[in-house]
């Protein structure tokens, strides 16, 4: 096959470059690195610096929802002018749950999780010595490291950072008179965003390349851990979606800087109307959830191909169901093009869309189901090995089904009118993707962390670090579908203006206790992180006893990743606990023995 | 003085867990052997744990319901609310059976097949007849689901009517709502945002003819039992018009009219007498009198529900629901767009 011979040539290439391998000094080594397991390194530092950015922001504008216009000299620390005499000023908590939302689904959840993940693990897993194009990847994880920095920036500026919610809809985020957010704030916000689009294509061409050209002698599509098949499927979702985010926000940039009408039309504003016509605010809003609903897949098939393989190898089971699995992932994949306009149900478009996308989106319940039906069937009779990183995979499919379930009653365009934008769609994002994701991440950090640093993580502060922040983010985010449930709206700074909410005050304060109980836990998921990473046992080549190729590499990183020859692949990656075999495990690179029947 | 001291907090924090991990390296090495790896003694306590912890999950989500289920919305103020609530019923129940299933099924496997020594999992791969099982269930209870929500949302899009509904503006501007009745002739004036200055706030043409006996109002009344055909405006920013007692919904996008229906069947007098809202008024009155703040009556209330800047959390209007007599006696106390201006 063609695929074979260029694989072997580009091994080949590979192996001759690697006999010129020279000394390397700091900046060659940690900074403008080539190597994709450093540069996933670089992605997850980076996500984690942005991540702790985005949780502190929560606590902050969780404290002014329970105790709404108090004081607290702490948002005064925090916010300074925003906060005079320590009470939060509404256009900063609005600039808060904005950039907390950028923040996580950007920065946290699609850079970290997936530019980590797919970095480290896409050449290890299929066998190949490093990228298809390392200089792109270095490019990529350098867009997004500006494009961070960018953001942070944002959090400086005079007027304050951008604050029309992490959707930016114009006429809000337009115009610099709508509100101080969308002055330079908003912005910062564009150009950051506009470089952060740059990385992740970047990065995922790299990965769809990578994946398709690259594997090694053996590794077909259907011998592909679910990890790989599911950042494959991510990456392509990404070329496809986030150019047209892209469009969306270079046209709002010359809405905002050159006067143009895409999306402005007949506004009244400071007295005066606006020399915008013709142009539509619900175009803008296509154009972004055409991205956006992608996005919320981008985010979530990285964390499920993740806890597929945490939780095959700690059940010491296959995963159950294989093609099923790689079936559901593409048919959510393409499901998640058509279904954009559920989040636009209530936008006045023509009600036979609506009934359009009612249909296409509950569709996406089924093959959901058949993956949370599987995991389970995963675990039944077999031999399941507590790791840290076992404990989030099951807690993923336990926010994957609550979440999903209440994403029936959403997608259904009939039902969603009385609950949009109230605080039941804030706990079903948070639940479904929000939290799945997140232990996704954090299942692949304590899984993967010996192959990132050849040291383990201290197991006794994973299980306190799950155990709380599992009770803690249920109890933030569950109480919220019943405030949904009583009429409350998200993104209100004070719920005191409606007499009516007023008997909800007490599950608010509830959630801001837990809300900063959990936030806190994840100081010891930090402290664990940094401490491992210089202090942690050492590691063994294959701690969990794992059949996939990456735990063939040594301890030790090296360019190329195999000292000798690329590793040949026999078996797909799920031969655990196979009748007939000495082990629990049998890793891919074994070959089938005399009379062994491949089973898969 | 806090700021210090949160520092302080932070610092302490991070020496206990230094201190902690010191014990814990202490203690590992005094145990020599052991290493980081899961024993089986942690198998069992985490499969324990995964028992205990998920059931009481499961647990204090039937609390919650019990605890707060009455928070929710009282019973729907319109015509279509019924449907609504009937389809979300049939919807809650159908996510509260798999719910109630599923997540114990998963913290009992979690447990049950929680690792132990010398015992080997089941190399089980695939099974096309469950699998194909549980793809088939939930698409026939999707079937049912979408069928019936498209029928919901065709009546509600597109209602029909027996009687001529009665047309009614609501106009947005941060942050406030503004209504515009159309009076007798039931047709609103022509207005642009090039019209507006003064006291004609929503930009009434008044060449119009039509414009004439249109009535701008700060409250909105509606007849009790009459089709009300709402058409929305926004002047500078999306807003929404969130009717949460009517289970309506519809955004006000500048620069084009958008529209909903919906026929009041509950007067504002009566919906104070169900029970539901009279429990719920108590319980506020009592938490605002611990406050020293006034005593609340029952409203239908209009929310903003697309954020909107910085006073979004208070853009509101009350809607007062009434008998066609008192509707039309409050109307007739308005002054029409040309007595106004």
């Amino acid at each position: 096959m063609s695929t074979t011979t260029t694989t072997e040539k580009n091994n080949h290439f590979q192996d001759h470059l690697m006999e010129h391998h020279h000394e390397e000094n700091f900046f060659t080594k940690y900074l403008f690195t080539m190597d994709h397991k450093m540069i996933g390194k670089q992605f997850l530092i980076t996500g984690m610096f942005m991540g702790i950015i985005g949780v502190m922001m929560s606590m902050l504008f969780r404290l002014e929802i329970a105790y709404p216009e108090q004081s607290f000299p702490i948002l005064e620390f925090f916010l300074g002018k925003w906060a005079p005499d320590g009470v939060m000023d509404p256009n900063i908590y609005l600039a808060l749950v904005t950039i907390h939302g950028t923040i996580m689904v950007f920065f946290v959840l699609t850079a970290g999780l997936s530019g980590t993940f797919s970095n480290l693990l896409i050449p290890l897993q299929i066998g190949a010595r490093d990228m298809a194009s390392g200089f792109m990847n270095a490019l990529s994880y350098w867009f997004f490291f500006t494009s961070s920095v960018v953001m942070v920036v944002s959090l400086f500026v005079e007027s304050g950072p951008a604050a029309a919610g992490w959707t930016v809809y114009p006429p809000l985020s337009a115009l610099p008179q709508a509100m101080p957010g969308s002055g330079a704030g908003m912005t910062l916000w564009l150009i950051s965003m506009t470089l952060f689009i740059v990385s992740s294509l970047l990065g995922s061409l790299n990965y769809i390349v990578t994946v398709l050209n690259m594997r090694t002698k053996g590794m077909s599509m259907t011998r592909l851990p679910l990890t790989i098949w599911a950042f494959f499927v991510t990456a392509v979702l990404g070329v496809l979606s986030f150019p047209v985010l892209l469009s969306a926000a270079l046209l709002l940039m010359f809405d905002r800087m050159l006067g143009t009408s895409f999306y402005l039309s007949d506004i009244f504003m400071g007295g005066e109307v606006l020399s915008y016509s013709g142009g539509s605010p619900v175009l803008y809003q296509h154009l972004f959830w055409f991205l956006g609903h992608p996005e919320v897949y981008i985010i979530l098939l990285p964390a499920l191909g993740i806890s597929s393989e945490v939780i095959a190898t700690n059940s010491r089971k296959p995963i159950f169901g294989y093609r099923a699995m790689v079936g559901s992932i593409l048919a959510i994949a393409f499901l998640s093009f058509i279904v954009w306009g559920h989040h636009m149900f209530v936008t006045g478009m023509n009600p036979f869309l609506g009934s359009v996308f009612t249909f296409t989106t509950l569709l996406i319940a089924i093959p959901s189901a058949v993956k949370a039906f599987n995991y389970i069937t995963t675990l039944w009779k077999g031999n399941i090995q507590f790791t840290p990183a076992m404990l989030f995979s099951i807690a993923l499919v336990s926010t994957f089904v609550t979440g999903g379930l209440t994403g029936v009653i959403l997608g259904d365009s009939a039902l969603d009118i009385n609950v949009h934008d109230t605080y039941f769609v804030v706990a079903h994002f948070h639940i479904v993707m929000g939290l799945s994701a997140i232990y996704g991440m954090f299942a692949g950090v304590y899984h993967w962390f010996p192959k990132m640093y050849g040291r383990m993580m201290n197991k006794s502060m994973g299980y306190a670090h799950f155990w709380l922040t599992f009770i803690t983010a249920y109890g933030v985010f569950f109480p919220m579908h019943f405030l949904g449930m009583a009429g409350l709206p998200r993104r209100y700074y004070s719920n005191t203006a409606f007499p009516m909410f007023d008997n909800l005050a007490d599950i608010n304060v509830l959630i801001t206790y837990f809300a900063i109980i959990g936030g806190a836990a994840q100081l010891i998921f930090i402290f664990n992180f940094f401490y491992s990473i210089w202090r942690g046992p050492k590691a063994k080549q294959n701690p969990w006893r794992g059949n996939s190729l990456e735990w063939t590499t040594p301890v030790e990183h090296i360019h190329g990743n195999w000292p000798g020859d690329v590793p040949v692949v026999y078996r797909w990656a799920y031969d655990y606990s196979k009748p007939g075999a000495e082990e629990d495990f049998v890793p891919q690179n074994v070959p089938l023995a005399e009379g062994e029947e491949s089973g898969h | 003085m806090s700021a210090v001291s949160i520092i302080v907090l932070v610092v302490l924090v991070i020496l206990t867990l230094v201190q902690v991990m010191r014990i814990s390296e202490i203690s590992s090495e005094i145990q020599k052997g052991k290493d980081n790896d899961v024993s089986p003694k942690d198998n069992d306590t985490q499969g324990r744990l995964m028992l205990l912890v998920g059931f009481g999950f499961i647990i204090s989500v039937v609390v919650m319901y019990i605890a707060w289920g009455r928070h929710s919305l009282p019973e729907p103020s319109s015509a279509h609310g019924a449907e609504i609530d009937s389809l979300w019923n049939l919807s809650m129940l159908i996510i509260n059976i798999v719910f109630f299933i599923v997540q114990p099924i998963l913290f009992y496997f979690a447990y049950k097949y929680r690792g132990k020594k010398g015992t080997k999992a089941t190399y089980y791969e695939h099974n096309n007849r469950l699998e194909l099982f549980w793809t088939m269930v939930p698409a026939l209870a999707l079937a049912v689901l979408i069928i019936w929500g498209l029928n919901v949302w065709s009546t509600l899009m597109m209602p029909e009517n027996e009687e001529e509904p009665i047309l009614v503006e609501v106009y947005a501007q941060q942050f406030n709502w503004t209504v515009r009745y159309s009076g007798g002739d039931n047709e609103l004036g022509y207005a642009t945002v090039h019209e507006i200055a003064g006291a004609n706030i929503v930009g009434v043409d008044t060449q119009d003819p039509a414009s004439a006996d249109d009535i701008i109002a700060k409250e909105l009344h509606l007849p009790v039992g009459k089709p009300i055909q709402f058409a929305f405006r926004s002047q500078d920013v999306i807003h929404s018009a969130y009717f949460p007692h009517f289970r309506a919904q519809m955004n006000c996008v500048p620069g084009s009219v958008t529209n909903f229906q919906f026929t009041p069947t509950i007067t504002t007098a009566e919906i104070r007498q169900n029970k539901d809202v009279k429990a719920h008024v108590e319980e506020v009155n009592e938490i605002r009198k611990a406050k020293g703040e006034d005593v609340w009556d029952f409203n239908y209330v209009l929310l903003c529900n697309k954020i909107c800047g910085a006073a979004h959390y208070n853009m509101q209007m009350d809607i007062v629901v009434e008998t066609q007599d008192e509707f039309d006696a409050w109307l007739k106390e308005q002054k029409t767009v040309a007595e106004t201006l």
